[in-house]
Order: structure tokens, then C-alpha cells, then sequence
């Protein structure tokens, strides 16, 4: 463990259901959503049943872990102390090629650089011994 | 079979219609402050706004007999006790966040029109600057987060923490669709300011806004400056409501509930996954509210528009139908929505300029231009205008009223 990971000291999920079984999967380095057994449609965040079909049987398929960036906000001051030092910084929402979107972060771009259509991967990020959370970089050349 | 879909024109729902059935017949506010602060508790400062409501209306406290409080309150009985209220025979609280005061206004009106009660009374308030700070939402550990847990789990961690932030994933999507500039969110920033001018209880009478002062304004969340956001202020309002027959007998000249509906985006407790992010709750309630009041936006003679963020502004006016979805931007701007314009919002200066009152102050001014008591901001000839809440995720009320 490095030091970093012990000094970690934004918000986590709280490991609990569903949102586990999510960030379990993101620990084991897969990017991992809902999919429905029934009618195919793939949901995030983890729900108890398909909105769509009304089947509670589902399975955790894995993404390709591509997306584009579908919308984010530049946070120029921080609204929570954890994220006092982060400033300024992105929340990203990426559209990912399943039609799910998910909100993370674009690792390797400053705030100026985003836009919206920007092709992007995912990239875990290890934050503590237990949580490993989703983030997205620039997608390389083979997946463009 | 597919889950049922959202239905995107009027559809009724009701057997009964509340068209003209209910009235606000009582209004009351404090005054509104920042620094140092109201001097009084949570609960004391809604009490206050309670009695004057219940005054304006010619009513003694015992009459009140419906009780719908805000979601901040707490206790619907601790209330009453405090007001002498005997015979409470209804309470309830809508837990829609800033949509909630419109909400329970709807509410109201269908628990007289059905008996439940004969006079219901809607406190809102909060000591918004020197108790509880929005802009510190989620560091208090104490507020429920919209979303709840998918908040605390999904958005917390990558930083989204606060409203602003929410409703900038939104504002930039429409910036990105439609065109719409930030001279256009300026201009909302500045016309409600305006407005504020002319109301001597708003916080931010005598502090005038250029256009110039608002883009040299630090950002906060981008698209979002400081000046894009509501004010935070201490204060509450409140509003008497019962039936039509009832209202006749009462001090003041009644004001008609035409048309009122509530709506919620989907899914309501996550705004990233909408498939379409700029859908609201107004977006299906407003035409039933046209619907129900048998009137079209062209009739309506100015808007109290839930102001919590300029961008919000414009959706709802969007969303509404006062123009087309992606022209909001065109339409805020030449003097449109100013008083004199074609279509006045926020004529008391909104969340923006006059005062944080959860919406409920806009539902009080609109009750004071129907009723012509609003002096020089009086929008000439008033006949019907329009109020909206928005609440949490973007959670929807609308209601429209008549003289």
C-alpha cells in the first residue's frame, strides 16, 4: 500500500447490495453493468429489476469500457471540504457503448481539454484497499 | 410488455377536476434577511409567517384545520400545538424537495375541494444563511441527499456534490444542443435582479446587477458564476387555501387555482441516465395544468419561475411551453421577461435576488399581483399567472392562477 492510498480522504461509496457487487467487479479491473436476462437492456445505476421489462433476473456483463463524454461541469470551488485541494476539477458523464451513462472523471485532460463526443476508455483507479473506483482517460489510437 | 412510458401531452387523471374549485385566500411573510441572521428557530420563523397568513385571511388559528409543512419541519403536531390549531384534521408533508410548496398547494386544493378539510395552511422556511447552508449541502451529514444512497455512492465520490454542480451537467447539454450562451444565463441574473429593485423586501434591493458585473463573476460550476445562483437567506412564507364557497366570506379577494400539476422526471433519483437529460417534471405537468385551467401559455400574464440556478430559468420556461424547447435562450433575452415585457418572471426578484423562500414566496407574490397589491412592480392588468416549483433532481410543480 502506498502512502497516497492511505491518505485518501474524499467521499467513498458505502459498500452495501448491489453498489458492492458494482465496485467489487471495478477492484477485479472490469468495468461491469446490469443486464437484463430477459429483454437485453443493459441499466446503471444497479436497480432490483428491469424498468423496461419488469424482469428480476439480470447478470453482471462487462462493458467494453469504451464511451464518449456526454456532458461535465468544471468545478471552480469547492462545495465539500474533501475537494478543497482538488479545484478546479471535472465531474465527466460518459456515455458508454452499451447506452449506459456513468459519472467519473477524465484522468489524463484538464477541465479545458473536454468535449462533448471525446472518445474515452475506462481506467481504474485503486484509492484505498477496498475501493476501486471507475475513471476514464483519452481513448487510444486502436479504439478510436 | 414495456413499462409504461412517459406520456408527453395532457393526459387526465382525475375524475374530479380542481379547476377553479380551490383559492389562496391568506398570505404571510417574514422579513427576509442574511447577516446577522432571523434571531429566530427554524420553527418560530414559520410560526410567524403562519399567523400573518392566517390574518391576511381573516382567520383565527383554530380554523385552520389542514396542516401541510415543509419537509424541513419536522413534526406536523409540534406545529399546530404551537399554534393553537385544535381541530387539525389533516397533515402531510410532500417530500419533492423545492417543488414541494407548489405541490402541496395541489394538494391543498384537492383536500378542500374533497371535505377533508376547509382551510389548509402551507408553511415554508428556513434560516437558509445563518443556520442550515445549501451550498455546504452534503458536508452536512444530517440532509438527505435527492437520490439517497445512489448520490452518496455515484456522485459523491467523483465530486459532484452540490446543486449547482447537478444542474451544470444540464445547463451544458443545452449549451452544446442548442447554442445557448452565457450572456443568455446573465440576462436572467440580471432581470430578476432588476425586479428586485422594486421590491423593498427583497435581500438584494439596492444592489443593482449589470450584464458587465455578472460575466466578470468567479465561477463556480462551470457554465454556472456566483451570480447564477439563488441567494442564501433567512425567512418564511405561507398561504391559507380553501374552497371557492368559503373564500366569498373571507377579508381578502380571493385568488382561483385554475390549473395545478405535479410531475417528476425519469428516473427521478438519477439525472444522468435520463434519456433525455433536459426532461423535468414540468415537462409532462404543465400541459395538464393548461389542460385542467382550459388556458395556453399565451394567456398567462407573468411566471413565478423556481429560480434556484439562472439555467433552471429557461428550462422550465422551456418546459412550460412559454417558447420551444432550445429558443429559451433567445427568449430571455430584449426585455422579454422583464416587467413591461411580454412575459414578467419573478417580479419579487425570485430566488436569485429577493430571498431563498423555497419557492413559497413565489407563490406568495403571484397571489399579490392577482390581487393588485404589488405596488410599483404591479404587472399591469393581471389576470392569470403562473407559478412553478422545482425540487431535488428536477422534480416538477405548476400552478396556474386567476384573479
Amino acid at each position: 500500500m502506498s502512502q497516497t492510498e492511505t491518505r485518501y480522504t474524499k467521499p467513498l461509496p458505502v459498500m452495501h447490495g448491489l453498489t458492492q457487487e458494482f465496485y467489487d467487479w471495478c477492484r477485479q479491473g472490469e468495468l461491469r453493468f446490469q443486464r437484463c436476462s430477459e429483454c437485453g437492456t443493459w441499466r446503471h445505476v444497479p436497480r432490483e429489476m428491469c424498468a423496461e421489462c419488469g424482469s428480476f433476473r439480470w447478470d453482471w456483463d462487462r462493458s467494453s469500457g469504451r464511451g464518449t463524454i456526454f456532458t461535465w461541469t468544471v468545478v471552480a470551488r469547492a462545495l465539500h471540504p474533501a475537494f478543497k485541494e482538488s479545484v478546479p476539477y471535472a465531474p465527466v458523464v460518459i456515455e458508454m457503448e452499451e447506452g449506459v451513462r456513468v459519472l467519473s472523471e477524465v484522468v489524463d485532460c484538464s477541465p479545458d481539454e473536454l468535449e462533448i463526443g471525446m472518445p474515452v476508455e475506462v481506467a481504474f483507479e485503486l484509492v484505498t484497499p477496498e475501493v476501486t473506483l471507475p475513471k476514464f482517460r483519452r481513448a487510444r489510437a486502436k479504439n478510436a | 410488455m414495456s413499462a409504461g412510458r412517459r406520456e408527453s401531452s395532457a393526459t387526465p387523471v382525475a375524475g374530479v377536476s380542481l379547476k377553479d374549485r380551490a383559492c389562496i385566500v391568506g398570505i404571510g411573510e417574514t422579513e427576509y434577511c442574511r447577516a446577522p441572521g432571523s434571531g429566530l428557530s427554524l420553527l418560530a420563523l414559520q410560526l410567524q409567517a403562519a399567523v400573518r397568513a392566517i390574518e391576511d385571511a381573516g382567520l383565527s388559528a383554530n380554523e385552520i384545520d389542514g396542516l401541510m409543512p415543509f419537509p424541513n419541519l419536522g413534526s406536523a403536531e409540534g406545529f399546530a400545538a404551537n399554534l393553537g390549531t385544535q381541530n387539525l384534521r389533516y397533515a402531510a408533508t410532500i417530500h419533492t424537495g423545492g417543488a414541494a410548496p407548489v405541490a402541496s398547494l395541489q394538494a391543498a386544493a384537492s383536500v378542500v375541494t374533497m371535505g377533508i378539510a376547509k382551510h389548509v395552511l402551507i408553511p415554508a422556511g428556513w434560516n437558509g444563511y445563518s443556520g442550515f447552508r445549501v451550498h455546504k449541502t452534503v458536508a452536512d451529514q444530517t440532509f438527505a441527499l435527492p437520490g439517497g444512497e445512489i448520490a452518496r455512492d455515484y456522485y459523491l465520490p467523483c465530486g459532484l456534490t452540490a446543486p449547482p454542480q447537478w444542474y451544470a451537467l444540464m445547463a451544458r447539454r443545452h449549451m452544446h444542443e442548442f447554442g445557448t450562451k452565457p450572456e443568455q444565463l446573465g440576462c436572467i441574473a440580471v432581470t430578476m435582479r432588476k425586479h428586485a429593485q422594486l421590491n423593498p423586501k427583497a435581500v438584494m434591493c439596492g444592489k443593482p446587477l449589470s450584464l458587465e458585473d455578472y460575466m466578470a463573476s468567479p465561477m463556480l460550476a462551470d457554465p454556472y458564476r456566483v451570480f447564477d445562483c439563488c441567494i442564501e437567506t433567512d425567512g418564511a412564507a405561507a398561504v391559507v387555501v380553501t374552497t371557492v364557497e368559503r373564500a366569498r366570506d373571507l377579508k381578502k379577494k380571493p385568488v382561483y387555482i385554475m390549473g395545478t400539476a405535479s410531475g417528476q422526471p425519469y428516473p427521478a433519483d438519477e439525472l444522468t441516465n435520463r434519456k433525455d437529460i433536459l426532461d423535468t417534471g414540468l415537462t409532462s405537468a404543465a400541459p395538464e395544468a393548461f389542460a385542467m385551467a382550459g388556458v395556453s401559455p399565451r394567456d398567462v400574464d407573468f411566471a413565478e419561475i423556481y429560480d434556484c440556478f439562472t439555467f433552471e430559468v429557461l428550462q422550465q420556461l422551456e418546459e412550460v411551453g412559454f417558447c420551444k424547447r432550445g429558443e429559451g435562450g433567445a427568449f430571455v433575452e430584449g426585455g422579454r421577461i422583464e416587467l413591461g415585457g411580454e412575459l414578467p418572471v419573478n417580479t419579487h426578484g425570485g430566488l436569485l435576488s429577493e430571498a431563498h423562500v423555497l419557492g413559497m414566496n413565489h407563490i406568495v407574490e403571484a397571489t399579490r399581483q392577482l390581487r393588485g397589491e404589488a405596488e410599483q412592480r404591479q404587472v399591469k392588468d393581471a389576470q392569470i399567472g403562473l407559478v412553478t416549483g422545482w425540487g431535488d433532481f428536477g422534480d416538477g410543480g405548476v400552478a396556474i392562477l386567476r384573479r
